[in-house]
């Protein structure tokens, strides 16, 4: 069945992403929309997703109850309107349905868990040794007293608390000792999170992805126990300059079955404002290299930027470890996106309508190994300078060429733009030309990331080529 | 016969109008010098009285403390710096510059094809393409570059692997001459830290250490004011930089350091200015109680900082830093902010960049020289800073291993020159000195190795 041709129609939850707090819109089916009328905006620098669709020749933006090819929805709308809306096959939407597996962080603990569990029991330890990239991690307060079990055994070491539907640093501590969290249990919660906490806590009955630009929608609710994760902290980052930093990698994920996955190779790495120390725990500056605290930081100035491209990073690295060394790293980073959405491949509803794009947050330590700290499913796309907003309108306009709406590419491509295919129902191989299957030679993954992306170039010579064999074939 | 005596006269004429030249510059140099030595020292001292600060003070016993516990993140302090003014900025040293006359020079009234048009009015013998050209013969178009022959297009067997392998062995036999003539070509990422090491002859012996840390301790134990116009430079360019920002606090470490270093005394021997004075209090002109000030005789100037910033990436331990920064200070930076008749002088970059598009691109330099836009005006402070801070770290990298390569500053002049052309279709449409500056205002994607050999190699002449 051929797609439309014609217009491409698109919409975009766009009070979403203007108002940050404004909640919901889209097709409403007698379900109370809730407004609201004076919210506090946030100021957006630019709007990057909206610049990046209407200026894509032949879309069209529709708006309010209008029909829609395309829509770059937020988590909310998806939540109440999937269930019971109609999608034409060509249809596209950027969410899965219960994409929450993998971006809420008990459910990715479990998921991993149980992935890891069935690793060791068909491939052996080792294979299943591939998996330890997350810190120890306890959902609370059911697995509290496993908690306390690794707690005791490992005495003197941090934890960090993290509520698991928040995002943008709300409502994370540190903590050494139990006492620190007995209140907390006791449901004083509201003593130890930080002066940031403006947010009262969401129902556990709101299983929701975390995402940067979360509008807050309660009215006078009671506070209920919200839930959290304990995880272990990882107490010898690797720092530059003194300052801790983690990195935010982009992979696009087009289907579940098969597991389908491209990986970009553009991406940053965000600094913390002050520098490193363990002596200072209550200083969630320095924990926390979230760029939404870091702006809240008394430290801050917005001109710093506190951050580096990834080119700059991994050339920073090898100059001081060496290009073996560095290529470690990186290798061990795919294994960790890799793995990571294999655990959630069979429980994730892999409708052929969705896609999505995810924000990953990795964290090096001081033996440069990567640890995953969590999988964002509605990475910020507000760009806090010049550069950032050029990546992520870059960014933005590469997912639109792999999700090919306009039926150009012939799925056969291991490279669109700045887009490596990483997974394609198996490893994808760098190399031109057969897989290797004897298992010897050397397999390079297809990946580039913090490499040279020199996508304009290659989408004009991706595009005239795939023009050509049109011709060519009509 | 004739033509024999002709060109021998010729010759001579030469010689004499060099030596002529020569020691009439010594004079020159001094007086422009002296008299902008005291501009700056007046300010200095101005400064001084205005805020009631003294030059150098001792540190309360509890004041050294607490500096020695925050030595590692000096960043975080936030003393008030709003009263202090950075002592001058590249543009006032261009406008010495530009007023630098030798008054034994003859222009003649008539203009001709001779006449240099451009700022400088001094005439520095500098060399013209054919001459660059076999000065920076490694950079041609048959040799490989880093920069250029290790893109992604070129696949590594060509190039890349054959030049880090001799790198490595380069280093493996320690030799610092054939790292010299090695680096011309670039040098790969993982080995130049250790290439310019090498080549600086920079080895971090004990005493090295306990040096940097003796200075360490002047710091701790006295305070200078130019300790204050270290922070608000530090403050003002690297801390608002995009990729240097992290690296703030090295920069503290070093700098505060190389103030009192008075080993950098040294270097005054073969520059041509001399380092300020100040006199204990209440002995204003008795020579015994004299004492160069800063210690080191250098005052910093608005951008200063951004001459260590790009070794941050390569050099984490500060003593070793310290050491490198020190060391390419004192053979090439002083060059750029102090006057003399040196090839590698700021002088003569400037008049090198100014023949090189007068000569050569003849028609963009009227353009711009109509509109009120003499293009040295604007490539004044990048070659000041020797482009840090305007090209992309690993661009500059390679720029600055072809200086230690060539043990010259030149580039700097041709790679400006060669931005030049390269955005002069956009700035012949240009109608004012503020629009040029805007076409010209982001140099932080260009390639430098391409720029520079399309520019000496590959460009119709």
């Amino acid at each position: 069945m051929s797609r439309p041709k014609l217009k491409m129609v698109f919409k975009v939850a766009t009070s979403a992403i203007l108002n940050q707090n404004y909640k919901g819109h889209g097709l409403s089916k007698g379900k109370e929309r809730e407004q609201r009328a004076s919210i506090r905006f946030k100021t957006t620098l630019m709007n990057t997703l909206m610049d990046v669709l209407r200026n894509r020749p032949g879309w069209v933006e529709v708006k309010d109850e209008g029909e829609w090819d395309f829509y770059w929805c937020d988590v909310s709308w998806l939540r109440e309107n999937f269930d019971h809306t109609y999608m034409d096959e060509h249809v596209r939407i950027s969410h899965f349905r219960n994409h929450y597996e993998l971006t809420r962080k008990n459910y990715m603990v479990k998921n991993l868990k149980r992935f890891r569990k069935q690793l060791e029991r068909e491939a052996g330890k080792l294979e299943a040794a591939k998996c330890d990239f997350f810190p120890k991690t306890f959902e609370m307060p059911c697995e509290y007293h496993l908690f306390v079990e690794e707690f005791r055994k490992n005495p003197g070491i941090t934890w960090i608390m993290k509520p698991v539907a928040r995002s943008q640093g709300k409502g994370i501590f540190l903590f050494r000792r139990l006492k620190d969290i007995m209140d907390w249990r006791k449901g004083n919660a509201g003593k130890k999170l930080t002066s940031l906490e403006a947010q009262p806590a969401r129902s556990t009955a709101n299983p929701s992805g975390s995402h940067d630009a979360r509008s807050s929608d309660d009215q006078k609710e009671d506070i209920p126990v919200e839930n959290y994760v304990a995880q272990r902290y990882i107490e010898n980052p690797y720092l530059i300059g003194g300052r801790k930093f983690d990195l935010r990698v982009y992979v696009l994920v087009m289907s579940y079955i098969p597991l389908r996955a491209w990986l970009y190779r553009d991406g940053f790495a965000r600094f913390s404002n002050t520098r490193f120390t363990l002596s200072s725990i209550d200083d969630q500056y320095v924990h926390l290299t979230n760029v939404a605290v870091q702006k809240t930081s008394p430290d801050y100035h917005p001109k710093k930027g506190c951050k580096w491209m990834l080119q700059r990073f991994r050339q920073y690295l090898a100059s001081k470890h060496g290009p073996e060394a560095v290529e470690t790293l990186f290798s061990d980073m795919d294994n960790i996106f890799i793995r990571s959405l294999q655990s959630v491949q069979k429980v994730i509803i892999s409708d052929k309508h969705c896609f999505e794009l995810y924000g990953y947050d990795i964290l090096i330590d001081q033996d440069l190994k990567p640890w995953l700290l969590e999988v964002n499913a509605s990475p910020s796309l507000t760009a806090s300078s010049q550069e950032d907003y050029e990546l992520k309108t870059c960014l933005l306009e590469d997912t639109l060429h792999v999700v090919d709406m306009e039926a150009r590419l012939t799925g056969r491509e291991k490279r669109v733009g700045g887009f490596d295919l990483m997974w394609n129902d198996g490893p994808v191989s760098r190399e031109e030309g057969p897989p290797d299957l004897s298992g010897m030679g050397n397999f390079v993954t297809n990946t580039h990331l913090g490499c040279v992306n020199d996508r304009k170039k290659q989408l004009r010579q991706l595009f005239r080529s795939l023009q050509g064999q049109k011709k060519a074939s009509s | 016969m004739l033509q024999e005596e002709s060109d021998l006269s010729l010759v001579i004429a030469q010689i004499v109008q060099k030596l002529k030249g020569s020691s009439l510059y010594a004079q020159l140099e001094r007086q422009a010098w002296g008299s902008w030595e005291k501009r700056i020292l007046k300010s200095l001292n101005s400064m001084c009285t205005e805020l009631s600060i003294p030059l150098a003070r001792k540190r309360p016993v509890g004041e050294q403390k607490e500096l020695l516990n925050k030595w590692n993140e000096m960043g975080t302090d936030e003393p008030d710096l709003s009263l202090f003014r950075p002592v001058y900025a590249p543009k006032d040293f261009l406008e010495v510059l530009i007023n630098l006359r030798n008054p034994n020079y003859e222009n003649g009234d008539s203009l001709s094809f001779r006449t240099h048009l451009g700022l400088i009015q001094v005439p520095l013998k500098v060399k013209d393409i054919p001459e660059l050209k076999e000065f920076f013969v490694e950079l041609g178009l048959t040799t490989g570059q880093l920069g250029i022959d290790d893109s992604t297009q070129v696949p590594p067997e060509l190039f890349e692997n054959e030049h880090v392998r001799i790198g490595q062995k380069v280093l493996a036999e320690q030799d610092s001459a054939a790292a010299q003539q090695y680096i011309r070509q670039g040098s790969p990422t993982a080995l130049r830290a250790e290439l310019w090491a090498l080549i600086l002859n920079i080895s971090s012996q004990p005493e090295d250490i306990l040096y940097y840390e003796q200075l360490k301790t002047n710091v701790i134990q006295h305070d200078l004011l130019v300790d204050s116009l270290i922070y608000k430079d530090v403050k003002l360019t690297a801390s608002n930089d995009d990729y240097y920002f992290v690296f703030e606090d090295y920069l503290y470490q070093v700098l505060l350091c190389f103030s009192r270093d008075t080993s950098v005394l040294g270097h005054f021997a073969y520059n041509s200015a001399s380092p300020p004075k100040s006199y204990i209090r209440g002995k204003l002109g008795l020579e015994e109680y004299a004492v160069f000030y800063p210690p080191n005789g250098v005052i910093p100037f608005h951008g200063f900082s951004m001459y260590v910033a790009p070794l941050c990436f390569l050099y984490h331990e500060p003593s070793k830093l310290y050491q490198i920064f020190r060391e390419m200070y004192v053979r090439f930076f002083f060059r750029l902010h102090s006057i003399s008749s040196h090839p590698s002088g700021i002088v003569s970059l400037c008049l090198l960049f100014e023949t090189l598009l007068q000569t050569y691109l003849p028609q963009l330099f009227y353009h711009l020289r109509e509109i009120g836009a003499q293009p040295l005006r604007i490539s004044f402070k990048w070659m000041v800073r020797a482009f840090s801070g305007y090209l992309a770290t690993d661009q500059l990298l390679l720029l600055w291993d072809r200086i230690l390569g060539y043990n010259s500053l030149e580039i700097l002049a041709v790679l400006a020159a060669a931005v030049f052309a390269f955005r002069a279709v956009n700035l012949m449409e240009v109608t004012s000195l503020a629009a040029a500056e805007a076409v010209l205002a982001d140099l932080s994607t260009l390639k430098v190795m391409p720029l520079l050999q399309i520019f000496l190699f590959a460009t119709v002449t």
